[in-house]
């Protein structure tokens, strides 16, 4: 196989879980395949899983929470035993359709986006988007509805049917865990915050300085089934009614303190409520040039940070790689450990407490806790490169510099800086090139970049093939030109580092017996 | 004009010059001859501080070797070495010219004037704009001198002018040595090889593992 081939090979690999490989399970095979299995898998995510399903505090390693309860009893009705599988929130439905579990079960809401992808049972819990706002703004907001948010700068989860209703109008910031929207609201680094009850009930009502100001509708949970398997949500379908009819339903609830009048409806479930619950989802939207744009603004976004980040990093890695080489035993400890430091530990993990840790100390926007983060980081890389670069400049002409009356000082800035720069530059680019990558991570902290814009448009397309293509080819053409420029000024020194060697080279000294 | 008196330095214990009094003069080229290792290097590094000692003492001119006097020292005295240590990203020129711009201080115009005539001097006036990595090792050695020179030193140490070069170089370098010495430049040469310092040096030095064994007119030490 020739190198293009097997090249093409391996991309196909790579862009194949991107397209639609779902397993197909012929028709009514899927309950088949559960009794034989003897289990029900769930699919779900213990972070910030409090009350859904979560690790009992008493007990590490044994999940407790009302879906945990509710997948027991629907397994039971079917005559197997349920078994849960951890998995990324925000990828549940992915995995469900690549065939991770067989259900989605974890207060997965029932979205226009979803409803297009997935079979929704009737629901099993009615919850309320709920709105809070900071106590001192809650008398302006009395009857809220959606279009007073107009212009607010809303926090929400991504994905959300709050996500959904908010758009176009709302200023929407998007988290990925239920505990930071509120935090971020009590700092004012938001308006307010629209999330469904139970969750607001958690995070949010506990804090004190925030308040409800409404309810602003209503919507369900309900379990997710693959389009191929109807019968395995027929099958789950009978057993949460039979569940809810006996009242298990609403003891389970209870046992959680979430049960309340909304509640009741569950009981007497019908066809025209689950038609009524499903609605009409209008057509998803097809991937466009209206995208596009927005991938242009994602696009701009990731290189704006890079860059921003890039401009912290060169200067301060420089700075730590000359006080590491140079600098007293004090501050070569503090160099070192910075380097350390930064290189030892997740760039997530950095980013995450610069942006919520420092919070109480130093409200940073999520742009500037962005580029700093990004920039302090890879300020550690950039030392390594500098001193890479100044361990190639020959210690002889340091020695020259320092023979011909040069402080030390000025021997770095005018004989040992020039030339190390000039080393560094390949790697600096290639390790722009890196950043260009890394600056995705910057969505944990609700920046919306190029990647964060991709996984967005996905859902609400409903396919990942046109925005993971659309993103891949804006990497590639802010990657590529740079790629070869790195390339091409490594040869360059490459070059001359050949001539150099290419000069005469000395003979060896003969050994002289020196007269005594 | 260099004065060292019992001079001492061990490395990390082992004794590498041991009690070495030795004297130069003034307008006149002392050479330091011995096999490898027996300490030549070490003590004309002592003489511009870029090793410690750890006993004796050294003067050049008026002032004692130490942390105080280091920068007016080591502008007393030039030192030329072995690798050359041209800095590799200026050319020619600007070599011989950057001490005298940032160190001294000279306006632009004058270190290039003077920068220009000493290339003159050691033959490579044609070489000017070329960088280190385009010249050979004698033409590099050239530029290393006249960029010593550049900053009109007392003395000038040079540490193996020429043991990195083919016959041919060498006596390109030789020749540029003579003529300095003809003028009267106080220079101390290290050597392994007699016969480069033989016509030009009025005193010689033999050191053997880091003592001073002869000293004397080269006529009679260097056989
Ligand atoms: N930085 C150092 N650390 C430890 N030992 C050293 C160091 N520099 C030199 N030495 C040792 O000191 C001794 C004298 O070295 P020096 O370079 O002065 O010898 P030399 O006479 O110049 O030899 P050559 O003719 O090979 O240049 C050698 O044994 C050498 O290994
Ligand atoms: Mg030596």
């Amino acid at each position: 196989m020739s190198a293009a081939a097997a090249l093409a090979c391996l991309l196909s690999l790579l862009l194949a879980p991107v397209g639609c490989s779902r397993p197909e399970t012929p028709a009514g095979k899927g309950l088949e395949r559960i009794r034989a299995a003897g289990v029900l898998r769930w699919g779900g995510d213990t972070q910030g899983g409090e009350p859904y399903v979560y690790d009992d505090p008493a007990k590490p390693g044994h999940l407790v929470g009302f879906e945990v309860e509710l997948a027991a009893a629907i397994a039971r009705e079917l005559g197997v035993r349920s078994e849960f599988v951890q998995n990324d929130w925000s990828n549940l439905v992915p995995s469900l359709e690549r065939g991770t579990f067989d259900i989605v079960m974890n207060g997965l809401e029932v979205t226009d986006a979803r409803t297009g992808r997935v079979l929704f049972t009737r629901p099993y819990y009615v919850f309320a988007e709920r709105l809070m706002v900071r106590s001192e703004d809650a008398p302006k907001m009395r009857s809220p509805d959606v279009a007073s948010l107009k212009g607010k700068r809303v926090g929400t989860l991504s994905n959300s049917l709050a996500f959904e209703m908010l758009r176009g109008t709302a200023d929407t910031v998007i988290y990925e865990g239920v505990e930071e929207p509120y935090t971020d609201l009590l700092r004012g680094r938001t308006d307010a915050v629209l999330l469904d009850d139970i969750i607001a009930t958690r995070y949010g009502v506990t804090k004190a300085g925030l308040e409800v100001v409404g309810d602003l509708r209503d919507g369900y949970y309900a379990i997710a089934v693959r389009p191929s398997e109807p019968e395995v949500k027929a099958a789950i379908d009978e057993a949460l009614g039979r569940i809810a009819a006996r009242g298990e339903l609403r003891k389970i609830l209870e046992g959680s303190h979430i049960w309340n009048a909304r509640q009741e409806r569950l009981a007497s479930w019908s066809a025209a409520d689950q038609a009524e619950m499903l609605g009409q989802p209008p057509p998803p939207p097809a991937f466009g040039p209206a995208h596009v744009v927005l991938f242009l603004k994602g696009a701009a976004i990731t290189l704006l940070v890079s860059v921003l980040a890039m401009a912290i990093a060169v200067p301060l890695g420089l700075f730590l790689a000359l006080v590491r080489m140079y600098g007293g035993p004090a501050a070569r400890f503090a160099a070192s450990a910075y380097v350390e430091v930064y290189r030892g530990t997740p760039v997530l993990l950095q980013l995450y407490l610069l942006y919520y840790g420092l919070a109480p100390v130093l409200k940073l926007g999520a742009l500037t806790a962005a580029v700093v983060g990004l920039g302090m980081n890879y300020a550690a890389y950039e030392a390594e490169v500098y001193r890479a670069g100044m361990q190639a400049v020959p210690k002889a002409q340091m020695e020259a510099a320092l023979a011909l009356g040069m402080t030390t000082r000025l021997a770095l800035r005018r004989v040992v800086l020039p030339q190390a720069v000039r080393h560094a530059i390949p790697n600096v680019t290639n390790d722009f090139i890196a950043l260009l990558k890394d600056s995705s991570l910057v969505s944990v902290i609700t920046v919306v970049e190029l990647t964060k814009q991709m996984t967005i448009t996905a859902i609400d397309v409903r396919t990942w093939l046109g925005p993971g293509l659309t993103c891949a080819a804006l990497y590639f053409a802010m990657s590529y030109p740079l790629g070869i420029l790195a390339r091409r000024l490594e040869r360059k020194l490459e070059g001359e580092r050949n001539e150099e060697d290419a000069a005469p080279e000395p003979p060896m000294p003969p050994t002289v017996g020196v007269g005594t | 004009m260099i004065a060292i008196e019992n001079l001492t330095k061990r490395f990390e214990g082992r004794t590498v010059l041991d009690r070495v009094s030795v004297k130069f003069q003034r307008g006149k080229v002392s050479a330091i001859v011995g096999a490898s290792g027996c300490g030549k290097s070490t003590l004309l590094r002592c003489i511009n501080g870029l090793e410690r000692f750890d006993e004796g003492r050294i003067v050049v001119g008026e002032l004692e070797v130490g942390p105080a006097t280091l920068q007016r020292i080591r502008l007393d005295v030039g030192m030329v070495f072995q690798q050359y240590g041209l800095f590799s990203h200026m050319s020619a020129l600007a070599n011989v010219m950057e001490a005298p711009l940032h160190v001294r201080h000279l306006s632009k115009s004058a270190a290039r004037e003077r920068a220009v005539a000493l290339l003159e001097k050691v033959g490579l006036s044609h070489r000017r704009e070329a960088f280190p990595r385009e010249l050979s090792g004698g033409e590099q050695q050239r530029v290393a001198i006249a960029r010593a020179l550049a900053m009109e030193p007392k003395a000038l140490l040079l540490d193996e002018p020429t043991a990195a070069l083919d016959p041919e170089r060498k006596a390109e370098v030789v020749k540029v040595l003579e003529s300095l010495a003809k003028e009267g430049t106080t220079m101390v040469i290290v050597t392994h090889e007699p016969s480069v310092v033989r016509g030009i040096a009025d005193h010689a030095v033999v050191l053997k593992s880091g003592r001073v064994a002869a000293e004397g007119a080269p006529a009679e030490v260097l056989r």
